[in-house]
This record gives C-alpha cells, sequence and structure tokens, in this order.
C-alpha cells in the first residue's frame, strides 16, 4: 500500500533562485509530520507546493498514490483534496462562522451540508456558533473555525502553516495538544510547518529539521533530540553544547576533562560512529548530571531559576562550557565548585569539521 | 488613486503568485491589459505633448507678448493666495477640533467637511450675486451709510482666492485632522515632558509630524485650483484653464488651446510626480498605535472662541450660500423648466455611464496588478490615473485632438467611416481618463485588503476561479465598488469643462446650465441646478463620515480622502 504522501527529489524555487532542492519525504496514514526550521528555510514553499500552489523545478509528489505535482505538471490546488490553515487562518470574513465551514462542502444539499457544519464545529468545541461572525471571535476560535472548515470536506490531507503562531503562548501549547488528540482521533493524515519546537514535539509523529532548503533530518521526535543527525539539527534543537574532543579507536571519547566511556545505548543505525580521531561531543543539559560524590567539579558561571529545575552553566576542566540541568533544591552560588558526572549511556559525536 | 495599494517591500518576497507556465502566460495577459488601458488613458495627453513643437510663430507670439504673462500672473497669484490661505484654515481648525473638546465640537468636527459638497464655481456665483455693486449687501450698506460707499471689487483674483479657499480648505483640515489624530497623545507628552510649552509643542512636534499630510493636502489644494475652470469664469479671471477655453471656442483656435493645454499639462506632470514622492514618504511618519487625543477642555471664553471660529468658517462657506440658493431657487421652483429636468436626467445618465466605465477599468487594473505584481503593471496603472493630476480643460483639449486624429486615420485604416470626435464615446472616454484614479482609490483599496490566502484557502476547498469571484472576490469588493461608483458619479455631475468642451452638440448638463446663466448673471434661474449638485455632493461625505466611523485603519481611510479631493 502507498504511503499517503510522499515526495521524491522535489525541488522549489522561482526562476533562477533555487529554494529547497532534493527533498525526501513519507507520511503514512494518520501520521501527523512536521517541518521545523528557522524562518527562510523553505519550510512554508514545501507546503505550498504540496497543496499545489507553488510548480516543482524537479522531482515528484505523490498523494494517496496519485502523481499530483511534477515539472510540466501541477494539479490545481482546487482539485486535490488537500485541507490547509493559514498563519492568519484566512477565515472569510465576509461569511458567517456557518458559511466559512460549509464553504468547501457547495457539492452538498443544503440540509445535508448544515448538518455536516454543525458536526464539525462540535468536533473542535464551538457547537453552535454557526451564526457568528469571523471577526467576532478570538484568535483561538478564529483557529478552530479554520480546522473546521479545513477538515470538513474530508481531505486526503490537511496541511497547517505555523498555525498556532499568532496565539499566545499558553493557549498555542493547549491548543497545539488539542489538535494533535483530534487529528489522531479521526485518524487525519495532516503536515505541520512551525519555528517553535514546542509544537513540532507536542504533535508530531515524525520531524523534518529544514535548513537552507535541505532537509537535514526526517525522524521520530525523540531521535531528532537524542540523534541528531549533524551538528545543525544538534544546536537547532534543544539546549546544549558542542564539546571539542578526540574519538579513541576502542570507541571512548577523550574529553578536555577526562575520558567518557563509549556509552551502553547502541546507536541508531543510521547514525555511525565516527572513526577515530577528532570529534565534536553534543553535551546536553540532562547528560551533565550534579553529583555531590564525583570526583570531577565544575564551576559555577551563570544560573537561571526555572521553577523545579535550575540551568546550571557550568566551567569544566579544561576551560570546557557546558550546561546542567539540576533540581532547584540544589541551589550553589556562582563561582562555586559543584561534583558533576558525564552521563554515558550515549553519545553522540561528529566527525571534526576540518579546519 | 494611483499607488494607495503599494505592494508592501516583502510581499515581493513571498511566493503569492503561481508561477508555472500558464501562470507566466496569464500574467503576460494582465500585463498587457493594464499597458493597453494606460496606452489609451495617456493617448490624449501624448498628442497634446506633440503639438507643443508645430507652433504657428505668429500665434506664439501673440501668446507670448499678451496671454501668457497675464495668465501666469494671475495663476501664481491665485495659487499663492489659496495655498496660504486654505493652509492657515485647515491646519488650524484641524489642530482645534483635534486637540480641544468645546460646544459643539463633535458637530464641527464633521461639518468643516460640508463646504466640499459645494462645488467652487456655485459658491462663486452666490458670493457675487451677494456682494456685488447690485448685490443685497452693497445696496443695504448704501442705504445706511449713504451712495458712496464701495465695497473693494469682488470680481477679482483677490474674491476668487477667497472663494477657492472657502471651497478647498477641507482636503487640508481633513489630512490634518487625520495626521494630529492619528499622532496621539503620546508625541505631545514626550515634547511637554521636554519641557515644550503647548505651543511650543505644536510648532516644533505636532506640525513637523503632520507634514507629509499637509503637504499632500495642500498638493490636491494646488491641483484643484489649477484645474479650476468654473470659479475663474465667474470671477473673471484669466487663467490658463480660461484662456485654453476662450482661444479655443471664442477665437476658434484649437492650436493655441492646445498650446495652452500643453503648458499646463507638463505643471500638472510635476505635480503628480510631487504627490506620488510625497505619498510615498508619508508612510514612514504614521506613528504606530497610539492613545487617541482626549483633548484638553475648553471652557468659557475660550470655549466661545473655538466654536465661533467654526462658526465664523461655516456661516459664510456653507451656510449663507445654501440659504441664498434657497432664497433664489424658491420663487422658481413652482415652474421647473423641462430644459433644466432634461438637463438633470443627461446629468445622471452621463454620470451613472462614467461610473460604470470608470469602476470597470479600475477593477480590471487591480486585477492586473493583483495577478501580474511586477514593475511593469505597476507603472502601467500609476500612468493610467495620471488623469487626475491634469486639469479638466487640458484634458479636454487632449481628447478632442486625438479623436481627430483617430477619425481621421481609422477609417483610413479600417475602410469604415466612423466618428467618435463629438459623440458621447468622446466624453465618456475623457471622463475615464480624468476620473479613473478616483474610482481606483476604493477598488485597490479593497482589492489589497482581499489577502492572498483567502484565495489560496477557496482553491484549496476546491473553489475554482469563477466560485472565487462569485463567492469571494464579489462580495468582499462590493462595499469598494459602490464607494468608487458613488464618487465618481458626482464628480462627473459636478465636472464642468470636460462637459461644456466635449459634449455632444445640446447635451447641456446641470453643470453646463449652471455656466451659461451664470455667464448671463440669471442667479436665481441657476439656484436650483446648483443645489441638485450640491444635494448629490453631501452623498461622498456621507461615505467618508461612514468609513471614518467604521473606524478603518488609517491606510484604508485615506484613499477616499484622495478619492473625494479629486
Amino acid at each position: 500500500m502507498s504511503s499517503q504522501l510522499e515526495l521524491r527529489s522535489v525541488s522549489l524555487g522561482y526562476r533562477e533562485r533555487t529554494v529547497v532542492s532534493a527533498l525526501d519525504l513519507t507520511l503514512e496514514r494518520g501520521d501527523i509530520g512536521c517541518l521545523l526550521g528557522p524562518s527562510g528555510c523553505g519550510k512554508t514553499t514545501v507546503l505550498r507546493a504540496i497543496a499545489g500552489f507553488e510548480p516543482l523545478l524537479a522531482g515528484e509528489i505523490q498523494l494517496a498514490g496519485h502523481c499530483v505535482s511534477r515539472v510540466g505538471h501541477t494539479l490545481p490546488p482546487e482539485a486535490r483534496r488537500i485541507g490547509m490553515v493559514f498563519q492568519d487562518y484566512a477565515l472569510f470574513p465576509h461569511l458567517r462562522v456557518g458559511g466559512n465551514v460549509g464553504f468547501g462542502l457547495h457539492r452538498l444539499s443544503d440540509s445535508e451540508r448544515a448538518r455536516r457544519v454543525a458536526f464539525w464545529l462540535e468536533v473542535v468545541g464551538l457547537a453552535g456558533m454557526e451564526a457568528a461572525w469571523p471577526h467576532e471571535l478570538s484568535g483561538g476560535q478564529q483557529q478552530r473555525v479554520a480546522l473546521a472548515r479545513a477538515l470538513a470536506p474530508e481531505p486526503e490531507l490537511l496541511l497547517l502553516d505555523e498555525p498556532f503562531s499568532n496565539l499566545d503562548p499558553e493557549l498555542r501549547d493547549s491548543l497545539a495538544r488539542e489538535v494533535a488528540d483530534l487529528l489522531r482521533e479521526r485518524g487525519a493524515t495532516a503536515l505541520l510547518v512551525t519555528h517553535d519546537q514546542g509544537e513540532a514535539f507536542a504533535m508530531a509523529d515524525h520531524i523534518g529539521i529544514l535548513e537552507a532548503g535541505r532537509l537535514q533530518q526526517w525522524a521520530p521526535p525523540y531521535d531528532i533530540y537524542h540523534w541528531p543527525a549533524n551538528p545543525f539539527v544538534a544546536g537547532f534543537i534543544g539546549e546544549g553544547v558542542m564539546v571539542d574532543a578526540h574519538m579513541l579507536a576502542q570507541g571512548d571519547v577523550q574529553m578536555p576533562f577526562g575520558r567518557v566511556a563509549a556509552g551502553s545505548m547502541p546507536a541508531p543505525d543510521d547514525h555511525p560512529r565516527p572513526p577515530a580521531g577528532p570529534v565534536q561531543v553534543l553535551l546536553r543539559p540532562d547528560d551533565v548530571i550534579h553529583d555531590d560524590d564525583s570526583p570531577h567539579t565544575a564551576r559555577v558561571l551563570r544560573k537561571a531559576f526555572r521553577g523545579a529545575q535550575i540551568l546550571y552553566t557550568l566551567e569544566l576542566d579544561g576551560g570546557v562550557q557546558a550546561l546542567a540541568l539540576v533540581p532547584s533544591h540544589h541551589d550553589h552560588a556562582i563561582g562555586s565548585r559543584i561534583g558533576i558526572r558525564i552521563a554515558a549511556d550515549h553519545v553522540v559525536a561528529f566527525a571534526a569539521a576540518p579546519p | 488613486m494611483p499607488g494607495i495599494a503599494e505592494p508592501q517591500p516583502g510581499a515581493l518576497l513571498t511566493p503569492d503568485v503561481s508561477r508555472g507556465a500558464s501562470g507566466e502566460r496569464r500574467q503576460g495577459l494582465w500585463q498587457v491589459l493594464a499597458l493597453f488601458i494606460a496606452a489609451l488613458v495617456v493617448a490624449p495627453l501624448v498628442v497634446l505633448l506633440t503639438r507643443i513643437g508645430d507652433a504657428d510663430p505668429e500665434l506664439l507670439q501673440h501668446l507670448q507678448d499678451h496671454v501668457l504673462p497675464q495668465v501666469t500672473g494671475n495663476t501664481v497669484l491665485l495659487l499663492t493666495l489659496v495655498v496660504v490661505g486654505t493652509g492657515a484654515l485647515g491646519t488650524g481648525l484641524a489642530w482645534l477640533v483635534s486637540r480641544y473638546r468645546f460646544p459643539g465640537r463633535d458637530l464641527f468636527s464633521w461639518a468643516l467637511l460640508l463646504p466640499m459638497a459645494l462645488p467652487a464655481y456655485v459658491l462663486a456665483f452666490v458670493a457675487v450675486g451677494l456682494l456685488d455693486f447690485a448685490g443685497p449687501l452693497q445696496t443695504a450698506l448704501r442705504g445706511v451709510l449713504g451712495a458712496d460707499v464701495r465695497l473693494p471689487p469682488v470680481r477679482s483674483t483677490a474674491g476668487a482666492a477667497l472663494v477657492l479657499t472657502l471651497c478647498l480648505y477641507p482636503y487640508v483640515y481633513l489630512l490634518c485632522r487625520n495626521a494630529f489624530d492619528g499622532q496621539g497623545q503620546r508625541a505631545m507628552e514626550a515634547a511637554r515632558s521636554l519641557g515644550l510649552t503647548r505651543r511650543q509643542a505644536f510648532w516644533r512636534v505636532a506640525l513637523p509630524m503632520s507634514r507629509p499630510w499637509l503637504a499632500a493636502g495642500l498638493l490636491l489644494v494646488v491641483m484643484e485650483t489649477l484645474a479650476d475652470f468654473g470659479t475663474v469664469s465667474v470671477f473673471n479671471v484669466d487663467t490658463f484653464t480660461t484662456a485654453i477655453y476662450k482661444s479655443w471656442f471664442g477665437l476658434f483656435s484649437l492650436g493655441t488651446a492646445a498650446q495652452l493645454a500643453s503648458l499646463l499639462l507638463l505643471i500638472g506632470f510635476v505635480i503628480a510626480v510631487t504627490e506620488h514622492r510625497l505619498r510615498d514618504r508619508a508612510g514612514y511618519w504614521s506613528s504606530g498605535r497610539s492613545r487617541a487625543s482626549e483633548g484638553e477642555r475648553l471652557s468659557g471664553l475660550r470655549a466661545g472662541l473655538a466654536s465661533g471660529a467654526c462658526v465664523g468658517v461655516l456661516l459664510p462657506a456653507f451656510v449663507v450660500p445654501l440659504a441664498q440658493l434657497l432664497a433664489w431657487a424658491w420663487p422658481s421652483s413652482a415652474g421647473i423648466d423641462t430644459t433644466s429636468l432634461q438637463a438633470a436626467l443627461r446629468t445622471l445618465g452621463l454620470g451613472m455611464a462614467a461610473a460604470v466605465l470608470v469602476v470597470g477599468t479600475a477593477l480590471l487594473l487591480a486585477y492586473a496588478r493583483r495577478e501580474s505584481p511586477g514593475r511593469v503593471t505597476r507603472l502601467a496603472t500609476r500612468v493610467a490615473t495620471l488623469g487626475y493630476a491634469i486639469p479638466g480643460a487640458v484634458l479636454a483639449v487632449g481628447v478632442f485632438v486625438a479623436l481627430g486624429l483617430a477619425d481621421r486615420l481609422l477609417p483610413a485604416i479600417t475602410g469604415i467611416d466612423w466618428r467618435i470626435g463629438g459623440t458621447l464615446v468622446a466624453i465618456l472616454f475623457a471622463y475615464v481618463a480624468r476620473f479613473l484614479a478616483v474610482g481606483s482609490g476604493p477598488v485597490e483599496a479593497g482589492m489589497s485588503r482581499i489577502g492572498h490566502s483567502l484565495d489560496d484557502a477557496a482553491r484549496s476547498l476546491g473553489a475554482n476561479s469563477r466560485r472565487r469571484l462569485l463567492r469571494v472576490h464579489l462580495p468582499l469588493l462590493a462595499p469598494s465598488l459602490l464607494t468608487a461608483a458613488a464618487l465618481v458619479l458626482v464628480d462627473v455631475m459636478k465636472e464642468m469643462p470636460i462637459t461644456l468642451m466635449t459634449r455632444p452638440f445640446g447635451w447641456d448638463t446641470l453643470a453646463v446650465r449652471i455656466f451659461e446663466l451664470t455667464s448671463e448673471g440669471q442667479w436665481e434661474a441657476a439656484a436650483l441646478p446648483s443645489l441638485a449638485l450640491v444635494a448629490t455632493g453631501l452623498l461622498p461625505l456621507i461615505l467618508l463620515d461612514r468609513q471614518t466611523r467604521a473606524a478603518m485603519p488609517t491606510p484604508a481611510r485615506e484613499p477616499a480622502v484622495k478619492a473625494i479631493a479629486t
């Protein structure tokens, strides 16, 4: 059985300027995918190409087993059976909520359309709001109307373009989770574009990291965080520092402050250990563990109180700086030395870039 | 107005338009259409400019010796007086209404726009009728003070300047009021916290901040003054426009008229370019979101003076002329002659036909800019809407000359003997060229409010282009299209020089009737058609007021202001 969405070495751009090159990704039916990247990385362009708003420079896009885009042929958006939620929601200001949600259902009879509109409004938690005008709604409500409108025609694929970026931070997180639950419940296949990691982690089964028009990694959130494919992904996702180190022949790593064992956790297949030689090692704040009994100590340079935890910036032996996330009742003064050890269950190392 | 809906600089980078092979072909078609419209509109002006070279030397000598010095002198004096007058009156009243609370302030805020509804030539003949030697005022003065009492002659450049000032100050007032309101309280509070008195803060902060709006308002005043034909005719002051008319219809020398027109056209170009520069710059001055000023409450004598100032302007600019018109019209209203009725119907017919044509053309231009947002289309739109800066008298000559050329050339080329000159086609063509900017303003603004994501959303919901047009664009554009049509209708109905010079034989409109009656001093007979024009002139003011009350964001409000202003 074919995947719900498949992009094969897709390149996109305008005239001579290539924005996205040789992008491959696959989304299975019922999956929620997310393209994550800094602004200007081309992620929205990818979304618009899938929707049919942008022609391809190279490659092919398949939707539910049918080719919808290839060079020289772009099936128009209105013929694709895709739903799209826009960053600014793009609700029709001259139509009431009911008219908006029913817009894509124009082939149905009036009574059937009204029934479906009522159903989808209930699904998004806005039952009975048919007669309201879009401008009378709050941002979060408008967002839900946009979602109901996109889902009502039961599209093969739902595309969401930075759907939560116009909302308050608190609302953003709760709505992201709520929408993810709703999409899973309905078994919808969706692709989301965002620059917000929290949103991506809250919603997605697969996350794609896009940078400078290239897909750096396409993997489940856990792997993206713990097994970043390259230093860019490592730096872009989560917190942490890169430490210059040396990979030894037997797999241990010689760090400036000491030797670290290779780790018990096996690296995934797509993540081969770099050969012996100079490397860069990713140290996440949860890799550096505060332990009063440890023979290794580090000096506290900065501290940021985060409620349950304190994020310490530490200076290790050898002048290396690292972050450590420590329960907040371990309150140490700046300048004091605290005991640390490096959690060695997995070590992410990259071959050092040639100088 | 042209250029209202300039795409934001960033918009060029956002991938808004599909650019497949078919997309580019479609864009090309829109571009060609925009260029075609621009070429059509600008043809009369180009034809006119080619006439600068081939002048009869004898004629040119006559122009230089007798006509130009006087005409130029009058025009410069008139412009100076009107600019100073409207500048002082407009900013002063705007400041008063925007920053102070006094009895009647809310009423005056709107009522001070009323003089816009009065065509300047109507105020002109009312003023002459009232203040002339034989008029009621001087007659009464003589009765009281003796037979030797004389007022300075009304029919003078100063008199015309006074009338134009009273009619045109609302442009400056409106733009400055918006500017002052938009500045909010913050800038003034900052200035005063830095030790400036209220007066100093006005001169050093509020006024400099409003400079782009003030300049835009004054430029509109300059355009209107240069284009004015009716007022100066009533006052017997020779300016470029009346000189054009007289050389054409008095001396029957179309060549001389074309000469004068091309000169005035050059001035118009300069103004249009300046205006555009200013408008581009005005964007940088808007001071973002800021609390609107509540205004200082005046009391006692100061409140009385403030209210008195407003009344003092409104009385001569609107109330007294309206009362006089009613007084003149009353006895004659019993028997409305068929000529006037016919003229009224023709005026309405011409106005509606022109409104439909202008709005249709403006819609095409707006779509061209939306679908093909490149430099070519933008330039074409700008050129096509240049007519607002070109005085009607100039355009009339240009259209006449251009159509004369077409009437000679087209039969030769096509073999069909058709004549456009002197037909309804000619006058409607001139109207479209003159007022395309008026209609374009609201249409462009309306179009720019329809985000591209709405199109995308409709497409992603399966709507084809027909459904998008019928279900999304037209419903959203309808208010803008109606506004545009109303503004054009009113402008065409008041229009005098184009109508006078290019109308088909015997097609007298209300404005033409007024021109003919007032040139014979028949004030009473001219009163009724004038009242009809005043009544229609109130329509754009009501539209403007509704828009302002709907608290639209300023950029959306400004086009209407400018559209009314032309």
